[in-house]
Order: C-alpha cells, then sequence, then structure tokens
C-alpha cells in the first residue's frame, strides 16, 4: 500500500533520526507522480478514461505523503524550539549531532529572532522572557550541587564553590539557569 | 512608591484618554490582561503601554534596590515582589509568543486583513517575531522536503494545515459590568438561540466565542 514509509515517519515521531525515511518518502512520491504523469497523457491522447479513478487514488497518495511529511518535519521543528526553552542558546553537543543541518539553521534563526524580541522591551538589556518560568515561592532557596562546577559568583561580590554534594542557601534567581542545566539540584524540605 | 505613572495610548491622535495609574493599579492590570491571556483560546488584543509601563516600574525599583542599605528587610521584600512582578510579566509575553507560534500563520493572515484603526493584536515586535517565524519555516519546509517533491505539490497552504485556535472552547468568567441580552448561539440543532444577563459580580463557565467581546473590552474576566 502507499503512504506506508509517510506514515511510519509520523507513527514513529518519537524516533530521533529519520533521514532514510523521508528520503524514501520523496522517492515513492516521484514514482507515483511519473506514473501518473503518463496515465494522464495516455487518458488525454488515448481516450483511456478508465484510468481517471487510479490518477485519482495516486493523487490523494501524493497528497498524503505531502502531508505526513510535512507534519513530521514540523513536529521536528516545535521539539528543537522546545529545547531552546528548555536548554538555553546553546545546544549540548549530544543534541547537536541527532539535528541536520537545515534543522539547526532554523534553530539559529529562531533564538535570533526571540533574542531581538525580549530585546526589544525595554529598558537596558530588555527581558529576558526564558527566566521566571515558575512563580518565585521565596527569595532563597536550599540547593544541592549536583557535579562540580567550580567558583560561582552571588550578589555583593561573594562567591561560592559548588562541588559536588555541597549544600547552599543561595538566591533563587541566580540558581534557575543552573538548574535547568543539571548542575544544582533544588532540595525541598 | 506612591508616585503615579502616567499610562497614555499608543497613538494620541486616535484620541486615546491619558489615564494615570498608581503602581498597584498598573500590577492590577497586568495581572488581569495574563490572566485572560492565559485562559483565552486565541491571541488578544496587545497590551503594550502596560508592558512598558511595567518594565519602567521595574527599572526603578531596582535602581531604588541599588540605593538602599544592604540588610534592610525592606530591600528583601521589594526583591520579592520585584520577582513576582518579573514573573506575571515574562509569563503573559510567554503566553502570548506560544499563540503566536501555534497559530502562525492565521495570526498574520488576521492582522494582513486589519482595517485601518482596528486595534491590533500584534505589537510591533511581535508582528517581527511573526512573521519571521513563517519565513523560518516556510523556507525550512520547502528546502529539506518541499522542493524535491514533484512540480504540483511543492507548495503548502499554511492556512488551512495549521489548525485554527478553538473559539468554542469553554472558559470561566467573573463578570465585572453588568451585561443584558447577550446571545448565545446553540451548539446542536436541536436547540435554539437564547439570551441570557450577566450579573455583576457572578461566575460562569461559557463558550469563548459568546463572550470574545466581552473580555476586549474588560466587562468580564476570564479566571
Amino acid at each position: 500500500m502507499f503512504c506506508e514509509r509517510a506514515m511510519e515517519l509520523v507513527r514513529e515521531l518519537h524516533r530521533v533520526d529519520q533521514e532514510d525515511g523521508l528520503r524514501q518518502v520523496l522517492e515513492e512520491m516521484k514514482a507515483l507522480y511519473e506514473q501518473n504523469q503518463s496515465d494522464v497523457n495516455e487518458a488525454k491522447s488515448g481516450g483511456r478514461s478508465d484510468l481517471i479513478p487510479t490518477i485519482k487514488f495516486r493523487h490523494c497518495s501524493l497528497l498524503r505523503n505531502q502531508r505526513c511529511t510535512v507534519a513530521y518535519l514540523y513536529d521536528r521543528l516545535l521539539r528543537i524550539r522546545a529545547l531552546r526553552w528548555e536548554c538555553g542558546s546553546v545546544l549540548p553537543s549530544a543534541l547537536r549531532f541527532h539535528m541536520s543541518a537545515e534543522e539547526m539553521e532554523w534553530f539559529n534563526h529562531y533564538k535570533k529572532s526571540l533574542a531581538t524580541y525580549m530585546r526589544s522591551l525595554g529598558g537596558d538589556e530588555g527581558l529576558d522572557i526564558t527566566q521566571d518560568m515558575k512563580p518565585p515561592k521565596s527569595l532563597y532557596i536550599e540547593v544541592r550541587c549536583l557535579k562540580d562546577y567550580g567558583e560561582f559568583e552571588v550578589d555583593d561580590g561573594t562567591s561560592v564553590l559548588l562541588k559536588k554534594n555541597s549544600q547552599h542557601f543561595l538566591p533563587r534567581w541566580k540558581c534557575e539557569q543552573l538548574i535547568r542545566q543539571g548542575i544544582l539540584e533544588h532540595v525541598l524540605s | 512608591m506612591t508616585e503615579e505613572l502616567d499610562l497614555s495610548g499608543q497613538d494620541s491622535d486616535a484620541g486615546s484618554e491619558e489615564v494615570v495609574l498608581t503602581p498597584a493599579e498598573l500590577i492590577d492590570r497586568l495581572e488581569q490582561a495574563w490572566m485572560n491571556e492565559k485562559f483565552a483560546p486565541e491571541l488578544l488584543e496587545n497590551k503594550s503601554e502596560i508592558v512598558e509601563c511595567v518594565m519602567e516600574q521595574l527599572q526603578h525599583m531596582e535602581e531604588n534596590l541599588r540605593r538602599a542599605k544592604k540588610g534592610d528587610l525592606k530591600v528583601s521584600i521589594h526583591q520579592m515582589e520585584m520577582e513576582r512582578i518579573r514573573f506575571v510579566l515574562s509569563s503573559y509575553l510567554r503566553c502570548r509568543l506560544m499563540k503566536i507560534e501555534k497559530f502562525f500563520p492565521h495570526v498574520l493572515e488576521k492582522e494582513k486583513t486589519r482595517r485601518d484603526g482596528e486595534p491590533s493584536s500584534l505589537s510591533p515586535e511581535e508582528f517581527a517575531f511573526a512573521r519571521e517565524y513563517m519565513v523560518n519555516t516556510e523556507t525550512y519546509l520547502k528546502n529539506v522536503a518541499l522542493k524535491h517533491m514533484p512540480p504540483n505539490l511543492q507548495k503548502v497552504d499554511l492556512l488551512r494545515a495549521v489548525p485554527k485556535p478553538d473559539l468554542d472552547s469553554y472558559v470561566f468568567l467573573r463578570v465585572k459590568e453588568r451585561q443584558e441580552n447577550i446571545l448565545v448561539e446553540p451548539e446542536t440543532d436541536e436547540q435554539r438561540d437564547y439570551v441570557i444577563d450577566l450579573e455583576e459580580g457572578s461566575q460562569h463557565l461559557i463558550r469563548y466565542k459568546t463572550i470574545a467581546p466581552l473580555v476586549a473590552s474588560g466587562a468580564v474576566q476570564l479566571i
């Protein structure tokens, strides 16, 4: 049956790497189109109107292939977009490995667009709306260090040494970024 | 913190009034805009005047804090207040960006067909962001797939491919100004139109489409 590969692309959206699948769908589309081309010519010049249902059927398959492909690609873009909001503007190399060059380009354009927008929000540097993701409960929070990080500067110049398993009482907004990166862990007593 | 803030509309020749708000009233307005935006299924009218004033307010607060004595209890309290305001503002703007991205072809189409004098849903910066998002996505789809497809399939009508916001979704609201004779359209063929009155202070669960203009005018608050 046609469109099997395309359906599989959509079904397996959670799988990371499907370039092969995409190529196969595009090949199927080319084959279907060429068959249709020749049949349309036959139908027109040879008066073979019995070919018309097949032509229509192939056209539907083509449309479905297009739809599945676009849905698959767009879904990947949405996940990449989510990465900007979760991981920040520098992606971990493990993730970058699974992204195509065009996806990286889309990501770079997106983050530039977002940065321009945030800067325009007024004040000296605008407002970084990728911070403050949760309502603040308290000014300071208890955090545990999950990995060795080194010196970390807090307000008024003092700095803290973030060593694995050390615990600290730090300003919440300063820790947000490190918590998201997995370096610190919020200790809820 | 008793200075009053000037909240003037963006085009003064459109005859919008200059409203002077206290900081508390401004934050109130921000929270109302935030809740409305969170619960409405579509992108609401942009409130960039409120955003600008809140940003100014935050800057004032930050300057005051820098000059204050360290260790003063007031400093902690003001810092908390600043963090709360920053959270609400960020959340509000994030919500708008998410809707812009989710419905981008429709948002841009609406802006294109907007008549002069009608208020825009997008600030100029949001419009630029939306346009860039569209171009970025279209270029990507074209280069990765569409240009490799047969000639008659190289275009995708994004207005049809991307779903529209569901204006029939239900929302909770509280009535701020009494409304009479609101026409409620039937959901199914067996029902008929009927008319309701909305009493001030009452709360309702109702289809968004029915009360959308009341959200815009401020007569109801989504909760």
